[in-house]
């Protein structure tokens, strides 16, 4: 009966934990309100106008899922990666290198028939962006190079690459027809556009493929060899090796996958929304999506509802900063907010932990509890 | 090449690799004390642009850049000690806490920019001020010696920070704490004492590495106006290996690489601008892969304290 309680108690706990998140936003929403009332604007206009953006129309939410398809990609990049101990802060330079080699690629052989040219074209982003994150996941094993210092830099690399493209060799022939000289890319052929699910909207059917990706990484890490090691490796790199797994190798896997994912996420968004490469094509989305990762709890299929929410708040914001003029740079605040959160919460969940186990302690032996997995944080 | 390099634009290069290193040095020395300590603080750039925030908001409503130093020293003081709170307190993993801070930074900056000034204004900062007699040597005058007063605050605290560091105690119990916080903790050093101070006193600093863009080597504050300075300051604390003097060097070589591709820009060598900036990107990256000085890595960098825990 004792333990019977006990699971009871265990399942409530449970509940607990995974509702931390939602408790970090309401927080993080109330903190951001006192923000707003500081700054003498109405926080229930705001909140009413950033509810109603996302989620109150037809045009809201399927902005809103179209937003939700590149956070939830660099999300599940992000969640392989921290899975195996490595942290990419690298998704915004890798999903503008995803991105610019699509485009490139694309065009390059835009003669070719749709049904080869479309895959081909998300694979060449996939690859670029695995690339990008190869260079810092070879730099930690070989040279011991701080992934988190090198992802950053490699950011910055990327913009700057960008910038000298969209000036010259992949600036778009009209815009310099034109004279105007507007830094974006030629328009990807028509075969690549990935077909819109609502017309006239910007949804398209890449976040089907997002959704079926997320799928794809819990099967990955939860039901294959690779994910395994990838666990082992992220819990305890010492116990790893000694079983014999090659954790640097799988490391440098993590950060490639990861990097893959971020690259896609470019490559969807240029095919999906803008058809081409714009500056500013990454919205954030690479610090986004790590938000959006840390709120699914590093868990894919979490990381759905949260890419949802989080797109919409981004969408939301929008709405937000034309009808109540509040900057939608509140949303990096929240942002923020839920990401000192999450992580502090982990704190919280330990010093449970170890009060359950004290008073565990005279009832019987622990044996009879699987161990709390919230005892070694995902984080 | 005569004409390009002439005495003249060398010095000018020289002039602004040190003016182009002081946001950079307030950054990275006081990322050195909190690592030093063991913490990593990633969310540098996001304390800098509150710090040049409110540094340039406060100056355009006094007219007084000492009151901006003040209000950035006071708002990196505050967001000093929230890093404290989430990653020595509640011993949250500090590369994740570090993005958190910076989102709140970059957001908050741009917002209070937003509601409380709008558009892009500029102020009378610190003015250049050409010092006696140091200021009147050839060539080294002009180079070194004709900056604002920020530029010479950041170099001073190049051997401040190294002498407390290494020859005070205050210094001796912030190695101990980040080499070996049990050790630490039993000789009755308090880690999470240190820590605190070292990571609010960092904070400060990158604050008013802030402030010295906005009131002072460019005058005017825009969103996201530090642009990742933060994030190098941090990769630079790792490229001098977590010594002030070798900060200094890394700081001075990213400066001077920098100055030198703006310079390439102005006088347009052929290399296209967007490449030019790249190289102190690339720079920071292939010294990082070749530093031998990762041995002088703080033994407990990153690492939470916990009492009884080895």
């Amino acid at each position: 009966m004792i333990a019977s309680f006990r699971k009871r108690r265990g399942c409530v706990s449970h509940a607990i934990e995974a509702l931390l998140p939602l408790f970090a936003v309401v927080l993080a929403l109330a903190i951001g309100a006192m923000m707003l009332v500081a700054l003498q604007k109405d926080p229930r206009a705001a909140y009413s106008a950033l509810l109603q953006g996302a989620f109150g129309s037809i045009s809201g939410i399927t902005q809103t899922l179209a937003k939700a398809t590149p956070l939830l990609l660099i999300a599940l990049g992000v969640t392989i990666a921290f899975r195996a101990n490595t942290i990419n802060i690298g998704g915004e330079g890798q999903l503008i290198v995803g991105a610019l080699a699509a485009t490139a690629f694309s065009l390059a052989l835009r003669a070719w028939p749709g049904w080869l040219l479309l895959p081909l074209t998300a694979l060449a982003g996939a690859v670029a962006g695995g690339a990008w994150g190869f260079v810092p996941g070879m730099l930690k094993a070989r040279l011991g190079v701080n992934e988190i210092l090198s992802t950053v830099m490699m950011n910055a690399i990327a913009v700057q690459l960008m910038n000298f493209l969209l000036r010259g060799p992949m600036l778009d022939p009209k815009q310099i027809a034109a004279g105007t000289n507007i830094p974006q890319s030629e328009a990807l052929p028509q075969q690549v556009w990935i077909a819109r699910l609502v017309p006239r909207t910007l949804f398209h059917a890449g976040f089907i493929l997002a959704l079926v990706l997320a799928v794809v990484v819990t099967l990955l890490l939860w039901r294959t060899v690779l994910g395994y090691r990838i666990r082992a490796v992220g819990q305890n790199p010492s116990a790893a090796r000694y079983a014999g797994i090659p954790v640097a190798r799988i490391s440098v896997l993590a950060l490639l996958l990861s990097g893959a994912f971020c690259g896609l996420a470019g490559a969807v968004e240029v095919m999906g929304v803008h058809h081409r490469v714009v500056e500013g094509i990454t919205g954030g989305y690479g610090f986004s999506g790590i938000v959006v990762a840390l709120f699914g709890r590093l868990h894919p299929l979490g990381a759905i509802p949260a890419a949802i929410l989080f797109g919409g708040l981004l969408v939301g914001a929008d709405q937000m900063q034309r009808t109540v003029q509040v900057p939608s740079a509140l949303i990096t605040v929240l942002n923020g907010l839920v990401v000192l959160m999450v992580v502090s919460s982990v704190w919280w969940s330990q010093q449970r932990a170890l009060r359950r186990r004290s008073s565990a302690v005279p009832a019987g032996p622990a044996e009879e509890r699987p161990p709390d997995p919230q005892l070694t944080p995902d984080v | 090449m005569q004409q390009f390099f002439t005495v003249a634009t060398l010095l000018g290069i020289l002039h602004s690799t040190v003016r182009l290193a002081m946001p950079y040095l307030y950054a990275a020395i006081g990322e050195t004390f909190a690592q030093r300590s063991g913490v990593m603080n990633l969310g540098v750039d996001g304390v800098m642009l509150m710090g040049a925030y409110s540094a340039f908001y406060v100056t355009f409503t006094t007219g007084s850049p000492w009151a901006g130093v003040a209000a950035a020293l006071i708002v990196g003081a505050l967001l000093g000690l929230l890093m404290a709170l989430v990653s020595v307190t509640f011993r949250a993993d500090q590369g994740i806490s570090g993005i958190g801070l910076y989102l709140l930074g970059l957001g908050l900056s741009s917002l209070m920019f937003k509601t409380t000034l709008g558009t892009v204004q500029s102020v009378s900062g610190f003015a250049e001020v050409r010092l006696p007699l140091l200021g009147a040597i050839p060539y080294i005058g002009p180079v070194l010696f004709t900056h604002s007063l920020l530029v010479y605050g950041a170099f001073l605290l190049v051997p401040i920070g190294a002498w407390v560091l290494n020859r005070t105690t205050w210094g001796l119990n912030i190695r101990a704490v980040g080499d070996n916080p049990q050790a630490a903790d039993s000789l009755g050093v308090s880690v999470v004492a240190i820590r605190y101070a070292t990571v609010t006193f960092g904070a400060m600093l990158a604050a008013l590495g802030g402030a010295s863009l906005s009131i002072s080597a460019l005058n005017i504050f825009q969103e996201n106006l530090t642009n990742g300075i933060g994030f190098i300051a941090v990769a630079l604390v790792y490229f001098g290996g977590w010594r002030p003097l070798g900060v200094l060097l890394g700081v001075l070589l990213f400066s001077l690489v920098n100055s030198l591709q703006l310079w390439l820009q102005v006088t347009g060598v052929g290399i296209p601008s967007d490449l030019a900036v790249m190289l102190p990107y690339l720079l920071t990256i292939v010294v990082l892969a070749l530093s031998t000085r990762r041995a002088a890595e703080p033994g407990a960098l990153t690492k939470p304290f916990t009492r009884g825990s080895s």
